[in-house]
């Protein structure tokens, strides 16, 4: 099995001369000087797709690209029945391996990953985690209502829930005017943005750090969903005492209703590696870890971008619109938006092309 | 094509060493990056991490300046415009470093980092299959448990300030961190959740063909006496693979110094005297020889490991 003569296709050869064929005194030498010409085609492209994916190559290398590849390793399985000579060995072997990675790993671009996420990969993924979902959901509702009753027994808890930063006029025994001021909104969008950005990215941080827990068996996810709902309860429950109840819901619905959904789903993703870890089912521990880790990705992955818009919404409109109709309908809209398209849209399934 | 050869029953093979079957059922040993090499990655992309945050701090600043001087002359509002401006790209500029770096890099086609790629590393899948964008999120998406809240944890603990919670908290994140230590494959915790593992990407040379110059040839013979080193079949058959390979790197390497000896204790063992001035002409025609016969042998099913078999 003489390999194709592909080197004359080209006409630049950055490789130099072999010594001539018939100097050699050993036949795996003869054997490999026959073929060495293919192997460093081979490398040469390798090295220049590492460098700068597919812009760098020619149609007719990258047409080349399999039969130089099924060249090397067709010479590597019969070179480990027939020569001694290990730097060729090695040589073969890593050259296999590299070329390996670009012949069978052909990545998607980012854009066409993106599009596939946006078209049905991330809303597919939410589906898929459904269960984790209703528990998280659960989780976080309790939390709420542990929160509330917690503040409504013993006021102190207040102080324990609730960090510093928040607890700046919105403290227990607060007039309603010094409540309804907290609620109310700023004359212009000055330094708004500023917010947001940091919104934003402590948010994204947040969800982030709930998914990762997840990796304990999700028990921490949870915890943490509790802990931050619970705020929340103490909040309503100061609010609802001051016959605040249906402006702090307005208030609070603008970007909550992005922002506790993506809380969800991070905790969700989180709690699915975990469940997955705990209850591996017919796969393995690592095979279930890593399918699930995947799909939580993509997840989280979209729970950035929802943090992106929440943290806009909270900026924004919530500190500019003040009307409890307007806060309603646009935090309303909102939830529909985002109940539609992870449940209602579903495309079929676009084929990876591999 | 010949059928795979298979190289896990073999004893002398490195005990870091993982296979993968391509689909023409090739097996490609992959050597597991070292704990040692990931460490030193990870130190430099901390390097690279903090020299990209420190320009892009002095340059915010130099900009800065710049706006406050071009606008304070005009209006107040224009210059905290241009400020504000500048603070949210610095803010989401630190969450994309944070987050966005490890996985730029390493959805690249060589799907390394910096760090990675100038220790000779790279991140695969476990399962041969391609490495996809989801697993490098996955994988990436971890570094806050394994990496930054350790350390947060770690540094704050001892000043008591959190008191047995700080305490309970770095141990309980010192798992993380600790995890590559606690498995055969080195896994991080991203790894496990993402299906991947670290591998070397090793970039070998392709070295010189041994029988082609030099006594080794086909015609060759020595250069400084012009002998003709030949060996008989009792000769050859003293040594086998492992020595066979043992030779090639030492004349290889291309000290001379070292060959002596060498060429002492072949002589000795095929009971030739040892003469002197002419070891590597020896050695080369000794190699070629037994090569040859190792390889023969080879073609009709018959092994011989080392001179022990």
């Amino acid at each position: 099995m003489k390999a194709p003569v592909l080197s004359s296709w080209f006409g630049k050869s950055a490789v130099a001369a072999p010594p001539d064929i018939e100097s050699a005194a050993l036949r795996s030498d003869r054997f490999r000087l026959e073929r060495e010409g293919d192997w460093q085609q081979l490398e040469d492209i390798v090295k220049r797709m590492e460098k700068g994916g597919l812009r760098r190559i020619s149609d007719e290398e990258l047409l080349a690209l399999p039969t130089l590849y099924r060249t090397a390793a067709s010479s590597l399985s019969v070179a480990r029945e027939t020569s001694l000579d290990a730097a060729t060995l090695s040589y073969l072997e890593a050259l296999v391996q590299r070329a390996w990675f670009q012949v069978y790993g052909p990545r998607k671009g980012f854009f066409a990953w993106f599009k596939e996420f946006i078209l049905g990969g991330w809303s597919r993924a939410v589906r898929e985690i459904w269960l984790d979902v209703c528990i998280a959901l659960f989780v976080m509702v309790a939390g709420t209502i542990v929160g509330w009753l917690l503040v409504a027994q013993n006021t102190d808890w207040y102080y324990r829930l609730i960090p510093g930063d928040f607890a700046d006029t919105r403290v227990p025994g607060a007039s309603r005017e010094a409540l309804m001021e907290t609620l109310g909104t700023e004359d212009s969008a000055d330094r708004l943005s500023i917010f947001a950005a940091s919104l934003f990215s402590n948010n994204a941080g947040v969800a982030i750090l709930a998914f990762a827990l997840g990796f304990a068996f999700g028990i921490p996810s949870l915890l943490l969903l509790v802990h931050n709902m619970a705020l929340l309860g103490a909040m309503m429950w100061l609010f609802v005492g001051a016959d605040l109840g249906v402006e702090f819901a307005a208030w609070l619905s603008v970007h909550g209703t992005t922002e506790l959904f993506a809380i969800l789903l991070a905790g969700a993703a989180g709690l699915h590696i975990g469940r997955s870890m705990a209850f591996p089912g017919d796969k393995s521990v690592l095979e279930a870890a890593a399918a699930s880790g995947r799909r939580g990705a993509v997840v989280m992955a979209g729970v950035v971008f929802m943090m992106v818009i929440a943290g806009l919404l909270e900026a924004f409109p919530r500190q500019l619109v003040g009307s409890v109709e307007g806060r309603f309908t646009i935090g309303g809209a909102f939830l529909v938006f985002w109940l539609t398209y992870f449940f209602l849209y579903r495309p079929a399934r676009v084929e990876d092309g591999l | 094509m010949s059928a795979a050869v298979s190289l896990r029953g073999l004893t002398n093979r490195p005990k870091q060493e993982r296979y993968l079957v391509t689909p023409e059922g090739i097996e490609i040993p992959i050597m597991l990056a070292s704990k040692g090499s990931r460490l030193g990655a990870l130190i430099l992309d901390f390097l690279f991490f903090f020299l990209v945050i420190y320009a892009v701090v002095y340059l915010v600043i130099f900009v800065a300046g710049g706006a406050a001087d071009t606008f304070a002359s005009d209006s107040i509002e224009g210059a905290s415009g241009a400020l504000e401006f500048l603070t949210i790209l610095f803010i989401l500029f630190l969450f994309f470093m944070r987050y966005g770096y490890f996985m730029a890099m390493e959805l690249g086609p060589r799907s390394a980092t910096w760090g990675k790629r100038i220790v000779g590393i790279r991140v695969a899948a476990r399962d041969g299959g391609r490495l996809t964008p989801e697993a490098v999120i996955a994988r990436n998406l971890l570094r806050d448990i394994e990496l930054f809240m350790p350390l947060v944890f770690i540094m704050l603990a001892p000043g008591g300030e959190w008191g047995s919670y700080g305490v309970a908290g770095a141990v309980w994140f010192a798992i993380f961190m600790f995890f590559p230590f606690f498995n055969k494959d080195n896994l991080r915790a991203g790894d496990i959740i993402a299906g991947t593992w670290v591998v070397e990407a090793p970039r070998t040379k392709l070295a010189e063909t041994m029988s082609t110059s030099g006594a080794a040839a086909s015609s060759g013979s020595s250069t400084v006496t012009g002998a003709k080193y030949e060996f008989g079949e009792a000769e050859l058959s003293v040594y086998g693979e492992h020595e066979l390979q043992v030779l090639e790197r030492l004349l290889r390497e291309d000290k001379d110094e070292a060959l002596g000896p060498v060429h002492e204790t072949i002589c000795r063992k095929i009971g030739w005297d040892p003469g002197a001035g002419d070891e590597r002409a020896f050695l080369e025609a000794f190699y070629a020889q037994l090569r040859a016969k190792l390889e023969g042998d080879m073609r009709f099913g018959k092994r011989k490991a080392n001179k022990h078999a």
